[in-house]
């Protein structure tokens, strides 16, 4: 690691199995409608958890409400950093929660800086440590030794996670210019150059061929193991149930299954959900479960 | 308390103006999403428009009924400005559709500059008076309305009344709306977006020239330069109405005028232009999306 | 080409002259009233009206025979270019940059510094006044209101329509300091950048969370109220009188530009009394102010608050998601940008010696706004050139006495400097909607600069 600001491996594997980021009873509503419901889940530290769940059943929200672009209608949001610094999430504005609670995001439909190259994004995320040191411009203003120092540590930083995304060679490329998967990974680059210890993506293999899913992966399980762990809502099944440690299910804004990907794979609810079978339906599917007529995981 | 009376028949009047005017910004806001500047200038056109058919009118035809000169100038000023805005959007702002979003803000401004320089430059930097149109006055006690007044309350009313059905009731109306939600979409439909953008630009001219004409009319005097503050007024109508809201921007024009004359009556004149500068500030910093407009949700 | 083109050509020149004709029509119907018709007072007063059919008809031929041009000539000659070039293959990029270009920067700062003793050289002492002082002072104060806007419409974009209001605070700030308590210039010029940003932050507080064309109608209502503000405010600011006999700037206070003074300049050097020294140095001061906002802007842009900035003119909401405090960011945007202005409307000030509401009306701030957007926004040469281009423009007009003897005595250029001013701001932006210098130059890079096309940069939303 050429910056220090996030452990190593082992460390990461020590702590392990703590809780990072707890939700409890997280409501929100917009106007009449009750996007979520009474949600609870916790994420440990060191585990990619999954949050998955059909189309409109409010994972989204749940992301925005974790990362402060919505304020939740009631319910709390903590986070426990390594240092055993605890934040309650819906009560900082969204810029604190990455620069003070140190969770990190990405959106469903990429929002990049297109006009800026690669190195500018990276560089960008590191504004906050960049802004200490250079005293908050006006010390970098008069070019004192310290910023300059600071400002070839953030292009060390960033050059590492060039690297770790394969973007290296596109640095001083325009980030518009960039395909689509490349797009993806230059977000999840950018995002962890904020130093974050969860990092939430938001459908990170949308819109990625075969080849670009696998790529993806390889860059999410390096950055799960390199200390930081992984929130991420994700449609295609074949990445949640390859990656994740634990699975969250969602189903109009209430949980309804939590566990490993092998325990919510065979849940007859998310079946239900997934197939948009009516409820009396639920128990029959149980039945036949039990009885081996739907062979596990195929859904 | 008839004196409150009085600065309320006033403030409705002037804000019948404003509404007019603002009908065309929030129209053109609506469809194409962008302020058209340069439409506080084709109310001075109109302005302008109504004075010459005036002066022709009244030099060829002497005692010419005053209703039948009034329905000219509102007719010619409407076709006249209309044919304006119809050449300013194909020229000015159609190429620009869709590309850098400050490249049409520029255009507009500029059109707005040129517009008032060519009224200076060919119809001389002086203001211009003209006689009393419309004299009558009635008196209500201590309370005095002119005929003037309640012909620009009335013909307001009227042409409301037609627009609105215009836009709710006919195919072009849908096709406005259509385009309004989602211009993409409605060219796939099979709207002609062209056209109806177009039209649209069309029919806010028409009304800012009758506001026009209406202006000249109750001040008797026509400038170049008075596109400006009337128009800045009546974009401030229409944000305060809720831009994209037809019935708000009226409500918006009314509100304005009301504040205005009140604000002059009890307050002061020189600050009465602060005062509606004030409000749309203070509109826009605590309720940006206006009286009658629909939130915006920010998308993440 | 050429027989593709013929065979077309029956087909092309009827619909020319179609296009022509109607174009003739709708400018008929658009100039009848306007151009047709004048409209004058006579000696009782009365507004009466003649007719100028002869410019009517001008004015229609130019419409239909431009059109008929366009449509049935110029048209296919640029598309049989373009298909040609699109033929060939070859796409024009030379990397081979003429020694012009590569120095342009240099060329232009040492024309700059020289620009005064040449203007003096070649129009001698007096007539050289005009060139100094309209040309050069007028275009190098533009430069700096546009550089200094660009900080916040071209990095950040943010629109302000208002911008005139921090120049206008520069500006009495030094008119009343100075007159009422006898400060000089060199220490009112920080000081009313000081109070001009000190005011950005107050106004743009409340509205910078407002988006694009909200904060745009905001910031020109602030302006507009700062501006009546001025006139009303009779008591302290004189109202429309403006205030007059502003103490003009010394050498540093070592040397005054004051005719009666003892230390004057022109006396201690053994000069002939002239103003143009004083012109000449004022040259030099706004030169300096302008070199002191590019070294800022410039260095900025490779700070994080730069970055921040541009960062947030292409995605206000990503830049959340990093943990950039973007209201904070938005106003030392607003706020840097203010003090620019402030630093201008002082040297105004000083140079005029005299301040009046007359000068900070929202046609200032279109034109300032217009030579940002119409130079690139964010390029900083692209924006001076803008700004010579238009404003020397405009201001070469009033040099064409020429005219007159082609339109007759009565023809005043001046008159037709905004019309112009106006049109050109149309004509540039449908042939350059992204403004001459369109592209970026990246403020950091790994192996090698290059630029960044127009295309990828936004123009922020708020």
């Amino acid at each position: 690691m050429a910056t220090g600001t996030t452990m190593t491996s082992n460390t990461a594997s020590n702590m392990a199995g703590d809780t990072l980021l707890k939700v409890e009873h997280l409501s929100m509503k917009f106007g009449g409608l009750m996007a979520i419901n009474d949600f609870s889940f916790e994420a440990r530290r060191g585990d990619i958890t999954a949050l998955i769940g059909p189309n409109g059943a409010g994972k989204t929200t749940v992301f925005n409400c974790i990362t402060g672009f919505y304020k939740p209608t009631m319910g709390m949001i903590t986070m426990r950093q390594k240092n055993g610094e605890e934040h309650l999430l819906e009560r900082l504005p969204d810029f604190d929660i990455t620069k003070k609670a140190k969770v990190a995001r990405t959106f469903q439909n990429i929002r990049l800086f297109s006009g800026l190259t690669v190195l500018e994004n990276l560089l960008v995320a590191q504004h906050n440590v960049l802004m200490k040191a250079s005293g908050f411009t006006i010390l970098g203003l008069l070019g004192l030794p310290a910023y300059r120092t600071a400002a070839a540590d953030a292009i060390e930083k960033a050059r590492y996670w060039l690297e770790k995304a394969d973007l290296i060679d596109r640095a001083d490329d325009p980030a518009g210019d960039l395909s689509y998967g490349a797009q993806r990974r230059l977000e999840i680059a950018r995002a962890m150059c904020t130093g974050p210890e969860l990092l939430c993506l938001d459908e990170p293999a949308a819109g990625l061929n075969p080849k670009e899913s696998l790529t993806l992966n390889a860059l999410l399980r390096g950055i799960r193991d390199e200390g930081t762990s992984l929130l991420l809502i994700e449609h295609d099944m074949s990445v949640v149930m390859e990656i994740s440690d634990h699975v969250v299910v969602l189903e109009y804004g209430q949980k309804i299954s939590d566990g490993t990907p092998d325990h919510v794979k065979n849940d007859p609810k998310v079946i239900a959900a997934y197939l948009g079978v009516e409820d009396d339906e639920v128990e029959e599917i149980e039945e036949k479960l039990d009885k081996g007529v739907i062979e596990e995981g195929t859904v | 308390m008839e004196y409150f009376i009085q600065q309320l028949v006033n403030g409705l009047t002037l804000g019948s103006i404003y509404g007019l005017v603002a009908i065309g910004y929030t129209m053109v806001y609506g469809i194409i999403g962008m302020i058209n500047f340069a439409h506080g200038d084709i109310f001075m056109l109109g302005g302008f428009a109504a004075l010459i058919i005036f002066l022709i009118l009244t030099s060829f035809f002497v005692g010419i009924p005053v209703a039948l000169l009034l329905l000219v100038m509102l007719i010619v000023g409407m076709l006249m400005t209309g044919l304006w805005n119809w050449t300013i959007e194909r020229i000015a702002y159609r190429p620009l559709r869709g590309s850098f979003r400050l490249a049409p803000l520029i255009t507009a401004i500029g059109m707005s500059i040129a517009l008032s320089n060519f009224i200076q430059v060919t119809q001389g930097p002086r203001n211009k008076p003209i006689p009393q149109l419309v004299t009558d006055v009635y008196h209500i006690g201590a309370l005095t309305i002119s005929l003037k007044q309640i012909l620009i309350v009335v013909i307001t009313a009227i042409l409301l009344a037609a627009f609105w059905f215009i836009v709710h009731k006919t195919p072009l109306g849908r096709a406005q709306r259509a385009t309004e939600q989602d211009r993409k979409m409605a060219a796939l439909l099979g709207v002609d977006v062209d056209r109806t953008i177009s039209i649209t630009f069309i029919m806010g001219a028409a009304l800012a020239a009758v506001a026009g004409a209406m202006y000249l009319m109750y001040y008797g005097v026509a400038s170049f330069n008075d596109g400006f503050i009337p128009g800045v007024k009546a974009f401030t109508a229409a944000v305060l109405g809720g831009i994209g809201s037809l019935p708000g921007a009226v409500l918006g024009g009314l509100l304005i005028g009301l504040i205005e004359s009140l604000w002059s009556a009890y307050f002061s004149i020189a600050y009465k232009d602060v005062a509606t500068f004030g409000i749309l500030a203070f509109v826009l910093i605590f309720k940006p999306t206006g009286i009658l407009g629909r939130p915006e949700v920010e998308k993440v | 080409m050429t027989t593709q083109l013929e065979k077309n050509e029956p087909g092309l020149m009827a619909k020319a002259v179609k296009e022509g004709v109607f174009a003739g029509l709708i400018a008929f119907g658009m100039f009848l009233l306007f151009v047709g018709i004048e409209t004058y007072q006579d000696i009782n007063n009365q507004l009466v009206w003649r007719t100028r059919w002869g410019l009517l008809a001008i004015f229609v031929a130019i419409a239909a025979i431009g059109r008929f041009l366009t449509v049935g000539f110029i048209k296919p000659h640029l598309d049989s270019r373009k298909l040609a070039k699109a033929k060939s293959g070859v796409l024009e990029i030379s990397d081979q940059k003429s020694f012009f270009h590569k120095h342009f920067l240099k060329i232009a700062l040492l024309f700059l510094v020289c620009y005064p003793f040449l203007a003096m050289l070649i129009f001698g002492r007096q007539g050289s006044l005009k060139y100094v002082d309209n040309f050069g002072i007028q275009i190098l104060i533009y430069v700096m209101l546009a550089w200094g806007l660009n900080i916040v419409v071209g990095l950040a974009g943010l629109l302000d329509l208002g911008y005139v209001a921090f120049y206008a605070v520069g500006a009495y700030s030094y008119a009343l300091l100075s007159a009422n308590f006898g400060f000089s210039f060199w220490l009112l010029l920080p000081l009313a950048g000081i109070l001009a940003g000190f005011w950005g932050i107050i106004l743009g507080f409340p509205v910078l969370r407002l988006r694009g064309d909200y904060l745009a109608i905001v910031t020109l209502a602030f302006g507009e109220i700062i501006r009546l503000v001025l006139i009303n405010w009779t008591d302290v600011t004189r109202g429309t009188f403006g205030i007059s006999g502003i103490a003009k700037a010394s050498f540093f206070g070592i040397w005054s530009f004051d005719v009666g003074a003892a230390n004057n300049f022109n006396k201690a050097w053994g000069l002939p009394s002239s103003s143009v020294y004083y012109k000449i140095f004022l040259f030099y001061v706004i030169l300096a102010l302008c070199l002191l906002t590019a070294y800022v802007t410039i260095r900025l842009r490779r700070m994080p608050i730069g970055r921040a900035w541009e960062a947030l003119r292409e995605d206000e909401i990503a830049c959340r998601s990093l943990g950039i405090n973007t209201v904070m960011t938005k106003l030392t945007a607003f706020a840097t940008g203010a003090m620019f202005g402030g630093f201008a409307g002082s040297f105004f000030a000083a140079r005029q010696g005299f301040v009046s509401p007359e000068s900070f009306v929202f046609l200032e701030s279109a034109v300032i706004l217009a030579i940002v957007v119409l130079g690139g926004m964010g390029s900083l040469t692209g924006i001076a050139i803008a700004a010579v281009v238009m404003v020397g423009g405009t201001e070469l007009l009033r040099e064409m006495e020429f005219l007159k003897h082609v339109f007759g005595p009565d023809f005043t250029p001046e008159l037709y400097r905004m019309l112009l001013f106006g049109l050109a701001m149309i004509i540039v932006m449908l042939f350059k909607p992204r403004g001459f210098v369109g592209s970026r130059e990246p403020t950091a890079f790994l192996k090698e600069r290059k630029a960044v096309s127009g295309s990828f940069t936004k123009e922020g939303h708020g």
